[in-house]
């Protein structure tokens, strides 16, 4: 395990809670990480960007319908925010809710503009998480700060 | 599991829990799953509310828990609580992002013991347990109330709870009535969505019981909740809770007695080995001959009949006979035991209404002369049975499908479980099926003898005719239904396995013909069937 490295994971990983990207869920995925599951934060993070950027397409779709359905775009951001919730994407879920607001309020522009947002939130994380767990890999620990990765 | 755990987790528990999550959310089903299996808890994961219904339906006593996510594309998150409350009365947690007031409202409406908010933690998944273990108290203290000694024995042989349990040893009346006020009076608080009026335990007597399951019956078994029932029932001074603890117990009861039917093999008459429906054979066959004669008057008595079978309390007049018929069909498939039933059933019934079905099975044998004493004449063969040909014909018992009996359709088998004839078999058969209420009803265990209700509905029918008293035609009756009941419902399959038996056919006097006939026509309800049918077949 290289010192070094696992200083610069965790310091990197401070910062991404500092600046709200990430938030207490996100430390709760680390600490179910274990010998059953040594990478369990890097898969999930994994799972969840998959299944996310169908989520994406669902809301783009329904953004792109004239006139727009705003319960049914509701309902597919709802499912998004969901999702964020599940890897602590705090920023991302900010951005969420504001589009929810939106939806709400039957606020077309509203939601477009907003939903540019909720998708650079999202991509700027996956970046900074990449990141993160390219790291993580290098100081031959996971994500979680676990030796010995398999 | 009707009482306590299973002995292999009693020890470690809450390990070995075991939680079926439901979400269609993959991450969230990912974590959860983790954190559930560091719980020590046995996870199952499903990512469509579909396959988790199917899923607990197979497998009946295969979760403890349920966990499921409100919003999911493929059903309603609140419709699954539902059908999960109904179908296996299992605790459900609800899960959401969306912390609403408004939605946790309706989750805890719709029966969810808990509702989370997402992100979950750990530390909430860990406690699930407690609403497992809540419910099993619930229940042994609602069947310890209803009819109080028989529930303690029979709670204190299925309960594996024996730390708290020991209230239910050795204990007597009044103590245990000491206790169970206290607990209620603890539930309440503990629980906290108890009404301040529930500080007495209800006492479901035969004629609530039978309003209860009128409307149970009227809703649709599918669509049944206890607050729609409550509203229904219009007993003022009954209270949700009230209501929704004796659809569990009902419910529990409908699916305990599907246990038990299913472990009786042997079906006298009936040809098919087969449990379902889908065997008209016995029951079936003499439904429909029944019922083919006189839609009209088995149309009027089938409504009642068939709350009452729903209904714990056997309504006498009710429809209890549609009940059983229904039952008696469905589980039949072709499975009569006659034998098991006498054994079954009055096992079987719930504390209470074993009681009360005796009684009825008494008078029954004094007011009917005719009838033989039910025990013996118990063994209605089906080897007896005749078909009867008027009988068969247009079989029209409403089992499952809807109007008449679907499945039943005049079936030679079926004419010849017509137990019209045997000696008094046939004829307490036939009266079963008639929706004799009277009878019946009072026979009928609290949801437990569906047959039994058919049994006592012709009972009752042909007791009207002979002027006798139902009871004991009901007993035979019931007595006859023997396992058929026992598998599905508890109630006596004679009627149906008799069809076979020539004796039965001949002895049937004419007019039991004709009334058996319109019994049978409006056997069953498709509603009511649908509600059994939901209960124990989750369709």
């Amino acid at each position: 395990m290289d010192k070094n490295h696992l200083q610069r994971q965790l310091e990197m990983k401070r910062s991404l809670l500092d600046q709200g990207y990430l938030d207490e869920q996100f430390i709760q995925l680390e600490e179910l990480e274990d010998g059953d599951n040594p990478n369990f934060v890097e898969e999930t993070v994994t799972t969840f960007y998959a299944n996310s950027a169908r989520l994406l397409q669902n809301i783009e779709q329904a953004l792109g319908s004239r006139p727009i359905d705003f319960t049914a775009l509701d309902n597919c951001m709802h499912q998004f925010k969901s999702s964020s919730t599940s890897i602590g994407a705090t920023r991302v879920k900010k951005e969420c809710t504001l589009f929810m607001e939106y939806c709400e309020a039957a606020n077309a522009e509203g939601c477009i503009r907003t939903f540019r947002q909720v998708k650079q939130e999202h991509a700027s994380l996956k970046t900074k998480l990449e990141n993160y767990f390219k790291l993580a890999r290098q100081g031959g620990t996971s994500a979680g700060g676990h030796a010995g990765r398999s | 599991m009707e009482n306590g755990f299973p002995s292999t987790r009693n020890d470690s528990f809450p390990a070995g829990l075991r939680v079926l999550v439901v979400d269609d959310d993959p991450t969230w089903l990912k974590i959860l799953e983790k954190m559930l299996k560091k719980c020590s808890y046995e996870v199952t994961t499903c990512g469509l509310a579909r396959d988790a219904l199917n899923l607990l339906r197979e497998r009946k006593d295969g979760y403890d828990i349920v966990i499921s996510d409100v919003n999911m594309p493929d059903m309603d998150g609140f419709k699954l609580l539902e059908h999960v409350g109904l179908e296996m009365d299992l605790p459900v947690i609800m899960m959401s992002v969306d912390g609403e007031t408004s939605r946790v409202m309706k989750g805890v409406q719709h029966g969810a013991c808990d509702y989370l908010l997402k992100p979950i933690r750990m530390k909430e998944l860990r406690n699930i347990w407690q609403h497992v273990f809540r419910k099993k108290i619930h229940e042994i203290r609602d069947i310890e109330g209803h009819e109080s000694f028989e529930g303690i024995q029979i709670s204190r042989n299925g309960s594996d709870l024996s730390d708290d349990g020991h209230m239910f040893c050795g204990e007597d009346m009044t103590s245990i009535k000491k206790r169970k006020d206290f607990d209620n009076k603890y539930d309440e608080k503990d629980l906290g969505d108890h009404s301040s009026s529930k500080k007495h335990r209800v006492v479901w007597s035969v004629d609530l019981h039978q309003k209860f399951v009128k409307a149970v019956n009227q809703i649709g078994f599918d669509k049944v909740g206890p607050k729609k029932i409550l509203d229904l029932m219009n007993v003022p001074w009954l209270t949700r809770e009230n209501v929704a603890s004796h659809l569990q117990k009902y419910r529990l009861y409908l699916s305990r007695l599907q246990k038990e039917s299913d472990l009786k093999a042997s079906f006298g008459g009936i040809k098919h080995p087969d449990m379902h429906l889908k065997d008209p054979a016995g029951s079936f066959g003499l439904q429909s001959s029944i019922n083919t004669n006189q839609n009209d008057v088995a149309n009027e008595h089938m409504p009642d009949t068939k709350k009452t079978l729903n209904a714990d309390n056997p309504d006498p007049q009710e429809t209890s006979s549609h009940m059983s018929f229904d039952h008696s069909f469905a589980t039949l498939g072709s499975e009569v035991n006659y034998e098991a039933f006498d054994c079954h059933i009055w096992n079987e019934a719930p504390k209470i209404e074993l009681k009360r079905e005796h009684k009825p099975l008494l008078q029954l044998e004094d007011g009917f002369s005719q009838l033989p004493p039910c025990a013996p004449e118990h063994h209605v063969k089906t080897d007896k049975l005749h078909p009867v040909p008027s009988v068969t014909s247009g079989l029209s018992l409403t089992a499952r499908d809807g109007n008449r009996v679907s499945h039943v359709s005049p079936k030679k088998c079926a004419i010849e479980s017509f137990p019209i004839q045997s000696k008094g078999h046939m004829v307490v058969n036939h009266q079963s099926y008639e929706p004799v209420s009277t009878a019946i009803s009072s026979m009928k265990p609290q949801g437990f003898n569906l047959s039994c209700l058919t049994d006592f509905d012709y009972c009752q029918r042909n007791l009207k005719a002979s002027d006798s008293t139902l009871a004991p035609f009901n007993e035979t009756a019931c007595l006859l239904q023997g396992d058929f009941h026992n598998k599905y419902f508890g109630l006596p399959n004679i009627e149906f396995t008799d069809c076979n038996d020539p004796s039965f056919i001949a002895e049937i006097p004419v007019h039991w013909y004709d009334t058996l006939t319109s019994d049978y026509e409006c056997p069953l309800d498709p509603t009511e069937y649908s509600i059994f049918d939901q209960g124990l077949f989750i369709a």
